[in-house]
């Protein structure tokens, strides 16, 4: 039996969220075009790497550790300060959304595309939000935000699927603790997908300002002044692969646990099966290239992006048009 | 190697068949041939779910093959039907494999000594390290290492795990060996993953068996519709158990519209069991989600479908067949087909065709259908042959009839004969041929049963993989040393920090270590 009223309300509450959402994108994306003209004008050279790039690499005294902004950005950031207070309510907003939906049919919210995009969006936010309390992470709001409002409005409208009920194989403890781990893990691909994306950028721009810093137009300057350097987010995508890629090993070991139970074997090679198998080699390779001498880290970072194509690939192409036993779209 | 160049001889020089053998194994063994043999190894994925598989469903495989009469052959020739046990992709994972233990071997042996061995001596000049940091600190040499010894040792430097060598006037310690012992481990579970599945596959296998309910079956080869061994199996030592399905309860969606109206909510079977022909009956429920387990063998509840009990009776009366034939659902809404074969009949054979419909309704264009996988309006859509069933005595699938050496019966009007039945309702055949009865509907449960003798050590080596590939990933391997030098009744001390792969946090550490220092001889900066 499902709760049509709760599940009304779900849905008011993803609306909510987008609209909260397209907010803070817009404020993101002011606060990122406003850091620029001043700090080139005072010193486009003086660019310090945030916290996020951890401590500079010579030390010649102890000297406590500047906390916060750091030295780069002395003015306020108004208009990031208010686009992360709305990020954090757009996250209230899509919790709250997947709890009623949870409710309104008596199980997790893990049962079809629509789910796994609303509770995928909402661990991006909140894996976001929780970076940015011990991080200054602004930077990257306006490319989580973009996407999720992007998913968001996918999720509501191609994959909407009534609440109902789960299929029998479904109904097993393990569709928690799979479909949990994966769309988290998911979440965090996301947004290392972001943060390399922003890399590449940065690197053609870091490239380009080498060769000639006169001629660059003002969007250049924007971007490449808001940004922290090329190595920081190398850094930073690195580290948040290194937590995903555990998380994926342990979501096809738990599929496999799970397929073993419902079907009888623990790897068939379903089409999604495949796809989840591809990914990890994907990103093993990533991993893998980055400990190889003689690949760059932007070759590697190039396979990262592979591995997020091949998990589009998965959720998009494989739910929907390939024949297999994972077919719970609910399209 | 000795096949040095002579100085005059310009040409290349000759490897021999060692050095050449040595040469490919390096190249096989090299980060960079693995990189490559995995991104091979995820495209070569890929076409198996674009595909059908014959080991999935070989049905689809024949569908694609006749409505592909081009491109089919060729495809099927490359094994793009067969993907995980073709030649090509075996040939991809065994050289990964083959590389990834010609890489861990040396690198074990090379990290067992390390583990055994003193950290290296402190280097002379400690601002080249890539971390470094100095300070001057009111404490003599011997005072100021004691307190870097302790400072190294905390939860937030090295650890209390670390490695300390002491040279008098210098420290080099190391952290972290956890980090390459974790990777070793990650992939020789890779290697135990890959056995444990060749095991599955060389001892391992699998039944499967429609059970209609009321009936019971027993595991022995002729007890199975198909019967899929591995290699090494003794197929006359399956453990003798049984099983009797009584009941089977369905639940489909009543309630939920759209694509969601019909969908299935709950199979269970209600069984008997006995683990050999003497040992007691056991109650048992089968479930989508609970198999039944005999020892390593697996009993799972993986289909469902509806038997209609079917009666033939001859011109007088005498009953030629009489029993629950199961049909095989062909949609969602269980529309099945389903083959009735008379053989008793006489002068002719008789042979029905068609379908069973749980709620029977007739669509304009695709004629009789269901639409909703239940029993709600349950009828029988038959067409009647005769002649030969089973010509040659040729094996065939119980559900479709050959008519090769079969006519099929015309109506009054000349149209071919469509019976449509309903439960408890009898059909006379035309020209004294006898009657046909729908008698009831019974269901039927789909078990297959599976036996994997290796899935445990998969598991078991999936866990260690993961263990592992934590420990690599999150555990830093650093060398830190640490300098003292005396300047009058002062010491200067110098921290220089090195880290395998990527380690943010390495010049924080070192700038908490000096100021430790500085706090624990009582310098204030």
């Amino acid at each position: 039996m499902t709760n049509e009223t709760l599940a009304l309300y779900a849905n008011l509450g993803v609306y909510s969220a987008m609209a909260v959402f397209t907010i803070a994108m817009i404020a993101f994306a002011m606060d990122l075009a406003a850091v620029a003209p001043k700090v080139s004008a005072a010193a486009p050279e003086t660019q310090k790497e945030p916290a996020l790039a951890g401590a500079g690499s010579s030390v010649n005294a102890p000297a406590p550790r500047v906390e916060g902004d750091g030295p780069d950005l002395p003015r306020t950031r108004r208009a990031a300060g208010i686009a992360m207070m709305l990020t954090r309510l757009g996250g209230l907003l899509l919790i709250a959304a997947a709890a009623m939906r949870g409710l309104s049919v008596h199980r997790p919210p893990l049962g079809n595309m629509f789910e796994f995009a609303l509770v995928g969006c909402m661990f991006v936010v909140v894996v976001f939000v929780a970076i940015s309390l011990r991080r200054d992470v602004r930077w990257l709001g306006l490319f989580v935000v973009g996407p999720v409002l992007l998913t968001l409005g996918l999720a509501i409208t191609v994959f909407y699927t009534d609440a109902s009920e789960l299929l029998p194989s479904l109904k097993s403890v393990w569709l928690v603790i799979h479909v949990t781990v994966a769309t988290f893990s998911v979440a965090l691909f996301t947004i290392a997908f972001s943060v390399t994306i922003l890399h590449l950028v940065k690197t053609w721009l870091e490239g380009l300002d080498r060769q000639d810093s006169v001629g660059m137009s003002r969007l250049r300057t924007i971007v490449n002044t808001a940004l922290p350097p090329a190595r920081s987010l190398d850094r930073t995508a690195y580290g948040i692969y290194a937590v995903a890629f555990p998380l994926w090993t342990f979501t096809l070991i738990a599929g496999a646990i799970w397929a073993e139970q419902a079907w009888g074997h623990y790897w068939n090679w379903d089409p999604k099966e495949v796809w989840t198998f591809v990914i990890w080699v994907v990103y093993a390779a990533y991993l893998h290239a980055r400990a190889t001498t003689g690949w760059s880290a932007r070759s590697a970072n190039y396979l990262a992006l592979a591995g997020y194509g091949a998990i589009l690939v998965n959720y998009m192409v494989v739910n929907v048009f390939f024949v297999g036993q994972h077919s719970y779209s609910g399209m | 190697m000795d096949t040095r160049p002579d100085e005059s001889d310009v040409s290349l020089p000759t490897l021999g068949v060692v050095g050449m053998g040595r040469w490919a194994w390096r190249q096989l063994t090299s980060m960079r041939t693995a990189l490559f043999l995995l991104l091979l190894l995820a495209i070569g994925a890929v076409p198996g779910s674009i595909w059908p598989q014959r080991n999935i469903d070989a049905g689809r495989v024949a569908d694609y093959l006749a409505s592909h009469q081009s491109t089919g052959p060729w495809l099927d020739r490359l094994g793009f039907f067969d993907v995980y046990s073709s030649p090509w992709f075996a040939a991809i994972y065994l050289l990964l494999f083959v590389s990834l233990v010609g890489c861990v071997v040396p690198r074990s042996r090379i990290h067992w000594r390390a583990m055994r061995a003193q950290p290296p001596r402190a280097p002379r000049r400690l601002e080249r390290l890539p971390e470094h940091g100095q300070i001057e600190v009111d404490a003599s040499p011997e005072v100021v290492l004691q307190v870097a010894r302790a400072a190294l040792r905390g939860r937030h430097s090295l650890g209390r795990h670390c490695r300390v060598r002491s040279d008098g006037t210098s420290l080099s310690a190391e952290s972290g060996y956890l980090r390459e012992t974790g990777n070793l481990v990650f992939h020789i579970a890779l290697v135990v993953v890959i056995v444990a599945v060749a095991i599955g596959h060389l001892f391992g296998w699998r039944g499967d068996r429609i059970l209609v309910t009321g009936k019971s079956f027993s595991n022995t080869i002729s007890g199975y519709d198909t019967f899929d061994p591995g290699p090494w199996v003794d197929t006359e030592g399956l453990s003798p158990f049984t099983v009797a399905v009584d009941r089977l309860d369905v639940t489909f969606e009543e309630h939920a519209g759209g694509a969601q109206r019909g969908a299935p909510r709950d199979f269970t079977a209600y069984t008997r069991t006995q683990t050999s022909p003497d040992a007691p009956q056991i109650r048992q429920t089968l479930k989508v989600n609970g198999p039944l387990k005999f020892g390593g063998a697996s009993v799972f509840l993986l289909g469902n479908g509806y038997a209609p009990v079917i009666t033939v009776r001859d011109a007088s009366g005498q009953v030629l067949l009489h029993e629950a034939t199961p049909f095989l659902p062909q949609d969602a809404n269980y529309k099945s087909v389903g083959a009735v074969k008379v053989s008793a009949a006489s002068p002719r054979q008789l042979g029905f065709f068609g379908f069973f419909l749980p709620s029977e309704y007739i669509d304009e264009q695709a004629g009789p259908s269901s639409f909703f996988p239940d029993l709600k309006n349950p009828a029988l859509v038959l067409g009647v042959y005769e002649g030969v069933l089973y010509p040659q005595g040729r094996p065939q699938s119980v559900y479709t009839l050959s008519t090769e050496k079969m006519t099929q019966l015309n109506s009054a009007k000349g149209e071919p004969l469509r019976l449509l039945l309903k439960p408890g309702q009898t059909i006379q055949l035309p020209g004294g041929r006898g009657s046909i009865t729908f008698d009831s509907v019974q269901r039927w449960a789909g078990l297959s049963i599976r036996y994997d003798p290796g899935k445990v050590l998969a598991l078991g080596g999936a866990v260690a993989a993961l263990a592992g590939l934590v420990a690599s990933l999150m555990i830093r391997r650093r060398r830190v040393f640490v300098h003292v030098r005396p300047v009058g009744r002062r010491t200067v001390v110098s921290i220089g920090g090195l880290a395998k792969g990527e380690d943010p946090r390495l010049g924080a550490t070192i700038e908490d270590l000096l100021s430790t220092i500085a706090e624990r001889t009582g310098t204030t900066v």
